[in-house]
């Protein structure tokens, strides 16, 4: 069977004080080949954590995944990971981060210039390969990112709220770009984010999660991903649909933040 | 008094350069820190004025010449000097049943070490004889007055004026070129005005210190030449911290990646990076006495905490995310230690060398100090032993300008080796 399978993940942290935190519980999701999922969720409510786990990062305490049929147990390269910013290597230039997987595996030099360059093409650095990273802006820095996940060809992309720390501006171009690399490429990719509108632009399948513990609240299924492939997207949200289900999504999140504060302050 | 002339002549370059300069000359800058109108309080608007360097820097050696009497300055630029040549005070002497009688004392004031035939004076009329006496520049000296005189102390004879005027045991009286303080038991103490000026033992003028560093150059120093003297001082610095480096470095990184070697080593590197080095002197002279080994076990030990240390949080302080993404692209341990952990340290180790070649530095010199045949620090220890004041100066600017320049050096290995530094 292709594709990623979560069955019943739970993840306990202990504490030092003797308690623990309930991060993840129970928390299955089945993606095909090639789906793009976006992960919404309040702050708290175990997305990142589902992240870590699912790249190899944490030991679930217990759940089983596979990745087309074999279990994961630990990082690898079948699962690129896509941080928010500052995991890229100052020390090398934007060629060298592109090509650090192909490097790792041995790749020969031809091969390796080969992956790199094209990359370079599809995100648009082909002028600054041989730059420092820190020389670029943010969103270029990204798009090494991108490229650099891209280069080892991996089964999953894992994106960790890709485009947090860039400006409206700049997020909207990457948005277009990520659709436009998921097509292209055909990868299956898990975003995590906590912009509503991201989550609804880049998900072909949505999960809100809810916190405390962590798990799945609700799924979507949604047209805009499809659709933003070839439109504009602000095009995409003048859709008929697309106001109404943010809304409905916004409501559903603000009310679990309310829960939180009106659980804090029983507590208190 | 002479330390008050000083200051105030350094405040007033200091202020009249900086409104000369800032005032008067300055063209409007051209920089995007004119266009700011808060400057007080932002530090990213103050850089050091070049202008204020080179005055500072001129004005240490104009200082040092002014109250060194240097040659190299025109002499209306001195301070006054001490004083040079001949000059006279008289006495008035007194025994109980005569009149009280006058005689000239003739002091010839000469530079140290300069020898002085005393001439032949008229000893004069009355009991009390004229006397010539020699006293070196910013010394002091008895004159023993009654030693010629008709009548002397062992007749009851007692000085009770000094040019006139009055003075009894323990007082001063102001003459034409010095002082003269009688005694407790009451002979004459005349001390030529001093002046100003620094004596040569304690200051000598920058173009004496010149001379000597170039003397020294050729002739060398203590069956040495001076390039060996620096020579030594900079190869036990080298040697011993490139084996604190070769022992340090790795340590850090073990310290940084396994819990069993963090738990082990630091209690030993929290306990020694706080003792001084200097500090362990005497031990490592006992155990290795006072030659190259014992210098540079200093020295290691010196370099080795720090770059353990430095090691250390540069394997730290390497962003996790960084090691999950090269673990995500496929990057075996071996490889990420090669390719993310070691890259990543660079900048820390950097640091640290630079802190360890500073305290290296110091410590060689301060172990010199205390024995060794040759180096830097054991030409000035040795040269104030035998007061020379120019030798101990020109050795301290030499280490000055070797540590100012280890550290430059170091600086630019960094900006070449690793650009990346703070720009993770």
């Amino acid at each position: 069977m292709t594709g990623l399978s979560i069955d019943k993940l739970s993840m306990r942290f202990d504490l030092p004080d003797g308690g623990h935190v309930q991060a993840l519980q129970d928390v299955s999701i089945d993606l095909k080949a090639g789906e793009l999922l976006s992960v919404l969720g309040p702050s708290g409510c175990g997305k990142t954590t589902l992240l870590n786990i699912v790249a190899g990062f944490l030991a679930p305490t217990s759940g089983v995944m596979t990745l087309n049929g074999h279990t994961i147990n630990g990082p690898d390269a079948e699962r690129g990971m896509v941080f928010q910013q500052g995991a890229l290597f100052e020390w090398m230039s934007v060629r060298e981060n592109v090509g650090f997987g192909p490097s790792m595996k041995g790749m020969p030099k031809n091969n390796k210039k080969e992956i790199v360059d094209h990359l370079l093409d599809v995100v648009g650095l082909q002028d600054f390969k041989e730059k420092a990273v820190y020389e670029l802006s943010g969103g270029m820095q990204q798009r090494v990112a991108l490229a650099r996940c891209l280069a080892n060809d991996p089964d999953v992309i894992l994106m960790d709220e890709p485009l947090g720390a860039l400006d409206a501006l700049t997020r909207e171009k990457m948005q277009s770009l990520v659709l436009k690399l998921w097509k292209e490429t055909g990868k299956t990719i898990i975003l995590i984010t906590h912009s509503v509108e991201e989550a609804l632009l880049l998900g072909e399948r949505l999960i809100v999660m809810a916190p405390r513990p962590g798990r799945i609240h609700k799924e979507y299924r949604l047209p805009f991903a499809e659709l933003g492939v070839n439109a504009d997207l602000r095009e995409v949200k003048k859709h008929a649909e697309f106001g109404p289900r943010r809304e409905e999504i916004l409501n559903m999140i603000w009310d679990m933040e309310e829960e939180i504060m009106g659980t804090k302050e029983d507590a208190a | 008094m002479t330390g008050i002339f000083f200051v105030i002549i350094y405040v007033g370059i200091f202020v009249g350069s900086a409104f000369l300069f800032t005032k008067v000359l300055a063209k409007g800058m051209s920089d995007y820190t004119s266009l700011k109108t808060v400057t007080f309080g932002d530090e990213s608007a103050v850089r050091p004025n070049r202008a204020a360097g080179i005055i500072s820097i001129f004005t240490i050696f104009l200082m040092w010449g002014i109250f060194t009497g240097s040659s190299l300055l025109p002499g209306f630029l001195h301070a006054p000097g001490p004083f040079m040549g001949d000059t006279t005070f008289t006495y008035t002497s007194q025994v109980e049943g005569q009149a009280p009688d006058d005689a000239t004392v003739t002091v010839l004031v000469r530079p140290r070490g300069e020898t002085v035939d005393l001439p032949e004076v008229d000893p004069g009329e009355g009991f009390a004889k004229n006397d010539v006496v020699s006293i070196a520049q910013w010394r002091s000296g008895l004159v023993n007055v009654d030693r010629n005189d008709d009548l002397n102390k062992s007749d009851g004879a007692k000085v009770i004026a000094i040019n006139g005027q009055k003075i009894a045991p323990g007082e001063t009286v102001k003459t034409a070129d010095g002082t003269v303080t009688l005694s407790d038991k009451g002979t004459p103490n005349f001390a030529p005005d001093k002046g100003w000026q620094m004596e040569p033992l304690y200051l000598p003028a920058p173009e004496e210190v010149w001379t000597r560093t170039l003397q020294i150059a050729s002739e060398g120093f203590r069956n040495f030449t001076l390039l060996e003297h620096l020579g030594f001082s900079l190869f036990r610095v080298v040697v011993g911290f490139l084996l604190g480096a070769i022992v340090g470095i790795p340590l850090g990184y073990a310290m940084g990646l396994s819990n069993w070697f963090r738990g082990w080593f630091d209690p030993i590197v929290e306990f020694m990076r706080p003792v001084p080095p200097l500090a362990l002197i005497p031990l490592v002279i006992i155990w290795a006495g006072i030659g190259e080994t014992g210098k540079i076990i200093l020295l290691f030990l010196a370099a080795l905490w720090i770059m353990a240390i430095a090691a250390r949080s540069g394997v730290s302080g390497v962003k996790i995310s960084k090691v999950h993404a090269a673990y995500s692209l496929g990057a075996s341990k071996a490889q990420i230690m090669r390719y993310v952990i070691i890259p990543n340290s660079l900048p820390e180790i950097f640091t640290g060398a630079r802190v360890a070649m500073g305290v290296c530095w110091g410590t060689v010199v301060a172990a010199e100090l205390v024995a060794a045949e040759q180096g830097a620090g054991m030409m000035i220890m040795t040269a104030s032993k035998f007061q020379n004041t120019d030798i101990v100066i020109m050795g301290i600017i030499l280490i000055g300008v070797i540590g100012f320049g280890i550290d430059m050096l170091m600086r630019a290995a960094e900006k070449f080796l690793v650009p990346w530094k703070g720009k993770g």
